[in-house]
């Protein structure tokens, strides 16, 4: 079928849109049991890309096991729940979700079906000076299943050649996070879509609740999509594409849900209930399952676990402890910090804003905070393939820059004691005593003498820069520089160059 | 092939060989007896261990009550025990005594099958909580016993391995579901044992083969490596002699785990010191309040069951005890609310066996989802039956008058124990409503109609459901078969069941002046009802309910 291009399919059609994400919670061990989580913020790697390896018998479903709730797990929930501004509820209840499939350790999933921990929340969406506010209906805790390989000739469960399952990732605490029916969207449908997890993704980071990252599926995303006709407010039949995992995918995938729709119904068709899939290389969504039976999973309360029962203090004592949210940091930031939005959008993409943020905290302006993480920093960084908090803290950054300031490191210099700091995990102070490294009190007359041999020496050049053209001064200083071993100071020998460009 | 009962063993109770009752000498003993000349090295843990394993395996062949005995095992425990007491080491006080656990409950040095052919040869790589608190208390687990399959029954013949016999006559069944722990301890194959009791699955065997079988209030014991049948009902209980080794055994077992939510954090008094205070006390009866439930009336026992059980009420009050009547309307829609609230969890609780993790795998050549369901097939009928019962009820148009319904009739189980237990410290009753099932007979193939066999749990199951400690004693016999009496105690009030018990269980054997020692007694018992002494008519029958007074006084003569 042809699809309706997107201005035409809005001029017949309001798109109504609904999200369900599924983020991971970092936590060390999993939801119900005491084996390592391979989605943990601290350990990295744990499982190595081995199968089966985080495992233990209570996430194997293993006969006889039972769950255990993972009281970190909890307070991540809480802390995401309360930054989306929603209730938190004192008593919520585990049930079991009932259905058949082998990447699903019990055949049952345990999940909060009837009272989630978190409802009724908020968040605003912010995009090119309009605002949406996004009903949030729930956030409600569960537990991740384990991931199938398929090796049958079209990839799919139900067909010849076998199916390896790799259960690390089966038990991996979850919130799923769902909201209320978006409207008045229009044009801004996709966008909005993938804003609104952008901005879970954000949140969920700094909170420092989820490793955050799409592309290793730590977060994911299920869109509901359905259109009415201009003019009726009631809902059309929805569609729900699952398992997006990357912003890009949500907006296509909502792109060509609502064209898609729009031309099956402005041809007198109607809309399926139906689950479908997003084709990365096409960028199309594919029918799969019909929802005929919808709801039959069985709920009932999981009677290995008591209710979890959270009391006023204890929501209190979280809620105190909140870090502002991504929104409001970045609004503070942006006044307080004097950078623009392109260059704080930089620290925040390169997953350094705590570390430049700590770094200022020690009394380094904010541009040099910067210059150091974003630059060398994580320059050295990618050549070992480590990421630039791993590898310096921020006291030691601040530390070289105060030496600078001081006068007691050049630039050139700093870089050598930054890489001995990196290799010995030493401060710059110790290094730099360790390694006989000082700035060397160079003798001003001398330096002047030196300036002047080496422009007399490059006569071309000097006529450059004496017809103003400053930055033609460049192998000048660095051959000054040289003369002197890295102990003379860059902007010190400019300025002689200047100087004396304008007097001989 | 599943319902095999070997209609040609000789009728009548075990019966063992000259070369066999040698070993009766040493498994006679109580576990209190035997773990005493243990401590004093009267007897080696060697001997002590030869003797139930020799004569597990010679009677196994009659009873069936084994599914794995693990002889070398248990030799090798025996050894390294008797190691440690040469050592001097301070030993627990249950240490070296033999136990038997149930099939369902996890060990990691033995197949743990729960008499199903999904399990088959199946090893867990951990050990039920029980299994290792056990092991800590150097008792040497040495078999593996039968039971309806995954505990869904009440006769044992739902086992893949075929039924259990009764010892006391070997063509009737020793109840269910744990059956082979019953049949083993009052066979003297061990002198105790772990049960599961989810609606009187270690209760009702004890009535049927004159043992003791206890189940602790919900939580006391952890259900961890406990092969689910319903969580919610599920406990873990102990089958022995006598009051006084369930209540030692007990206090290995009780404690918080943290492996199993459900576990209460609470610090438990010594069981073991409350049935020796029962034991010893002398007319500590009088004073004592015992409740029973108005609504259960004679026409829904036995007339054996109910003679005998007004005899016991007799010996009470002579004893100088309170007979008070309690209400308890709910109890009697229990069953119905029991088989529901069972089947949906067992509904779920079971789903995990697909045959792609553990146990035999059906369909290899299929795909997952199909191989998964051709796996589940190996299922008995019993378990089929209520995994769809369970299916039906749990399905989003039932729900709501099948489960959540279910679940409010348990709030009102719970409601009229709390209320009775404000008038009076125990409530007694039958353990089951009959004696053992022939197994000639009702249950072959299967009994013809289910909700009969079901409604032999109704006096079981409010426990259950309310989550209270209760234990059955043997009271007596009808018509050659053993009969039991069941105390229900208030939640978290174990010790106050253990104490009753002892004491009970001490004016019993006094009163009827026999014992239940299957071979000095089982010959002689083949026509025997309730000694004389007493009739039912010196104790108020159907009438108390017009005598008995507004505040459920004890009705006059």
């Amino acid at each position: 079928m042809q699809l309706l291009d997107l201005p035409k399919a809005l001029e017949l059609f309001d798109p109504v849109i609904g999200l369900e994400v599924h983020i991971e919670l970092g936590t060390k061990t999993k939801m119900f049991s005491p084996a390592i989580n391979p989605a943990s913020v601290e350990n990295a790697d744990s499982c190595a890309n081995l199968p089966n390896v985080c495992t233990d018998p209570v996430c194997l479903g293993l006969p006889g096991t039972l769950p255990t709730i993972n009281a970190r797990a909890v307070e991540f929930a809480v802390m995401l729940g309360l930054s989306m501004g929603c209730k938190i509820a004192n008593t919520s209840v585990f049930d079991r979700k009932n259905y058949f499939y082998p990447d699903n350790p019990k055949n049952y999933q345990i999940s909060q079906f009837y009272h989630p921990i978190a409802q009724d929340g908020k968040m605003e969406i912010e995009y090119q000076g309009s605002v949406f506010d996004i009903k949030i209906e729930r956030a409600h805790m569960e537990e991740d299943a384990g991931k199938l390989l398929h090796e049958g000739e079209d990839g799919r469960i139900g067909t010849q050649g076998s199916t390896l399952i790799d259960y690390n990732r089966a038990g991996v605490p979850l919130l799923e996070i769902v909201t209320g029916p978006i409207v008045g969207t229009g044009p801004l449908a996709p966008k909005v879509a993938a804003l609104f997890v952008q901005n879970i993704r954000d949140l969920a980071k700094s909170l420092g609740v989820s490793r955050a990252r799409m592309e290793e599926g730590n977060i994911r995303c299920d869109v509901n999509v359905s259109l009415m006709p201009k003019g009726s407010s009631r809902f059309g039949t929805r569609t729900e594409t699952k398992n997006l995992n990357s912003l890009k995918s949500i907006e296509k995938a909502v792109l060509h849900e609502i064209c898609r729709q729009a031309a099956v119904l402005s041809s007198g068709d109607t809309i399926v209930q139906e689950t479908r899939h997003f084709d990365e290389k096409t960028a199309v969504t594919l029918a799969g399952r019909r929802k005929t039976d919808a709801g039959e999973y069985r709920y009932f309360p999981e009677p290995d676990l008591p209710p979890l029962v959270l009391l006023d203090e204890y929501i209190e004592r979280i809620r105190r402890a909140l870090p502002p949210s991504p929104t409001e940091m970045r609004k503070r930031l942006l006044q307080e910090w004097g950078l623009t939005k392109a260059e704080l959008a930089d620290i925040y993409n390169a997953d350094l804003l705590s570390e430049v943020q700590r770094t200022v905290e020690c009394g380094i302006q904010p541009q040099f905070a910067k210059k150091w993480w974003m630059g060398e920093v994580s320059r050295i960084a990618a050549s070992m393939k480590q990421s630039p908090s791993d590898i310096i803290t921020p006291e030691h950054i601040a530390q070289l820059q105060k030496l600078i300031e001081e006068g007691k490191l050049n630039d050139i210099l700093a870089r050598k004691v930054l890489a001995l700091v990196v290799e010995d995990g030493k401060s710059p102070l110790e290094v730099m005593q360790a390694n006989g490294i000082e700035l060397q009190t160079v003798d001003e007359s001398a330096l002047r003498d030196c300036v002047r041999d080496v422009l007399l020496s490059m006569p071309d050049i000097f006529a450059k820069i004496k017809d103003g053209k400053h930055q033609a001064a460049g192998p000048v200083i660095g051959l000054v520089l040289k003369k002197f071993g890295g102990s003379a100071d860059a902007a010190k020998v400019k300025s002689i160059i200047m100087e004396l460009a304008s007097s001989l | 092939m599943i319902y095999k009962h070997d209609t040609s063993k000789p009728n009548g109770p075990l019966a063992l060989s000259e070369g066999m009752r040698l070993h009766l000498e040493i498994a006679r003993l109580s576990a209190y007896e035997m773990a005493e000349k243990i401590r004093k090295r009267e007897l080696s843990v060697q001997e002590v261990v030869r003797a139930h394993v020799n004569l597990s395996n010679t009677v196994n062949a009659d009873l069936n009550a084994f599914i794995h005995i693990g002889a070398e095992y248990a030799e090798k425990r025996a050894r390294e025990i008797d190691a440690k007491l040469a050592r001097g080491e301070v030993l627990s006080p249950l240490a070296g005594v033999p136990v038997a656990i149930k099939d369902n409950i996890a060990t990691n040095f033995m197949p743990t099958t729960a008499a199903s052919a999904i399990l088959k040869g199946w090893t867990p790589p951990y050990n039920a909580h029980v299994s290792e608190l056990m092991l800590d208390a150097d008792m040497v687990v040495f078999g593996k016993t039968n039971l309806d399959e995954f505990a869904v029954g009440g006769s044992g013949v739902y086992s893949a391995y075929g039924p259990t016999s009764n010892p006391w006559s070997l063509h009737h069944s020793a109840g269910g579901s744990g059956s082979g722990s019953a049949a083993a301890v009052a066979a003297f194959c061990t002198p105790l044992a772990l049960g599961s009791d989810t609606g009187g699955s270690v209760r009702q065997p004890a009535s049927f083969t004159a043992t003791v079988g206890a189940k602790p209030t919900y939580g006391a014991v952890s259900r961890f490596g406990l092969l689910a049948m319903a969580s919610s009902l599920d406990h873990i209980g102990q089958c022995a002699r006598n009051v006084l080794d369930a209540a030692i055994l007990a206090d290995v077992l009780y404690g918080h785990c943290a492996k199993d939510a459900t576990s209460l954090d609470k610090e438990w008094e010594s069981m073991q010191d409350a049935a020796l205070a029962g034991k010893r006390a002398e007319n500590a009866f009088s004073g004592l309040k015992i409740g029973v439930v108005r609504q259960y009336e004679a026409d829904m026992v036995h007339p054996g069951v109910w003679d005998n059980f007004l005899l016991i009420l007799q010996y009470m009050q002579d004893a100088g005890a309170q007979i008070i009547e309690v209400d308890a309307p709910s109890f009697l829609l229990s069953v119905a609310t029991y088989y529901m609230l069972m089947s949906c969890e067992l509904f779920s609780n079971l789903a995990r066996y697909d045959g792609v993790r553990y146990g035999p795998r059906m369909g290899e050549e299929l795909s997952a989802i199909h191989s998964m369901q051709k796996t589940r097939s190996l299922f008995g009928p019993e378990v089929k039956r209520r995994v769809l019962l369970g299916a039906h009820a749990l399905a989003s148009d039932n729900y709501t008058q099948c489960y959540a319904a279910a679940q409010r009739v348990r709030m009102l189980a719970r409601q009229d124990y709390a209320n009775a237990f404000e008038q009076v410290d125990v409530i007694v009753s039958p353990t089951a409503p009959v004696s053992a099932f022939s197994l000639d007979a009702a249950f072959s193939p299967a009994p013809p109609n289910p909700e009969e066999a079901y409604r032999a749990d109704m006096l079981t199951i409010p426990a259950n459901l309310a989550g209270v400690p209760a234990i059955s004693i043997p009271s007596g016999f009808s018509e050659g078969l053993p009969l039991g009496v069941q105390i229900v105690a208030p939640f978290g009030l174990d010790r106050e069941m253990f104490f009753v018990a002892s004491m009970l269980e001490n004016l019993i054997i006094d009163r009827l002046k026999i014992n239940f020692d299957l071979f000095a007694t089982a010959g002689k018992l083949t026509t025997t009802t309730a000694p004389k002494g007493a009739s039912a008519s010196d104790f108020p029958t159907g009438d108390k309910h017009t005598t008995a007074s507004k505040d459920g006084d004890t009705p006059s003569k």
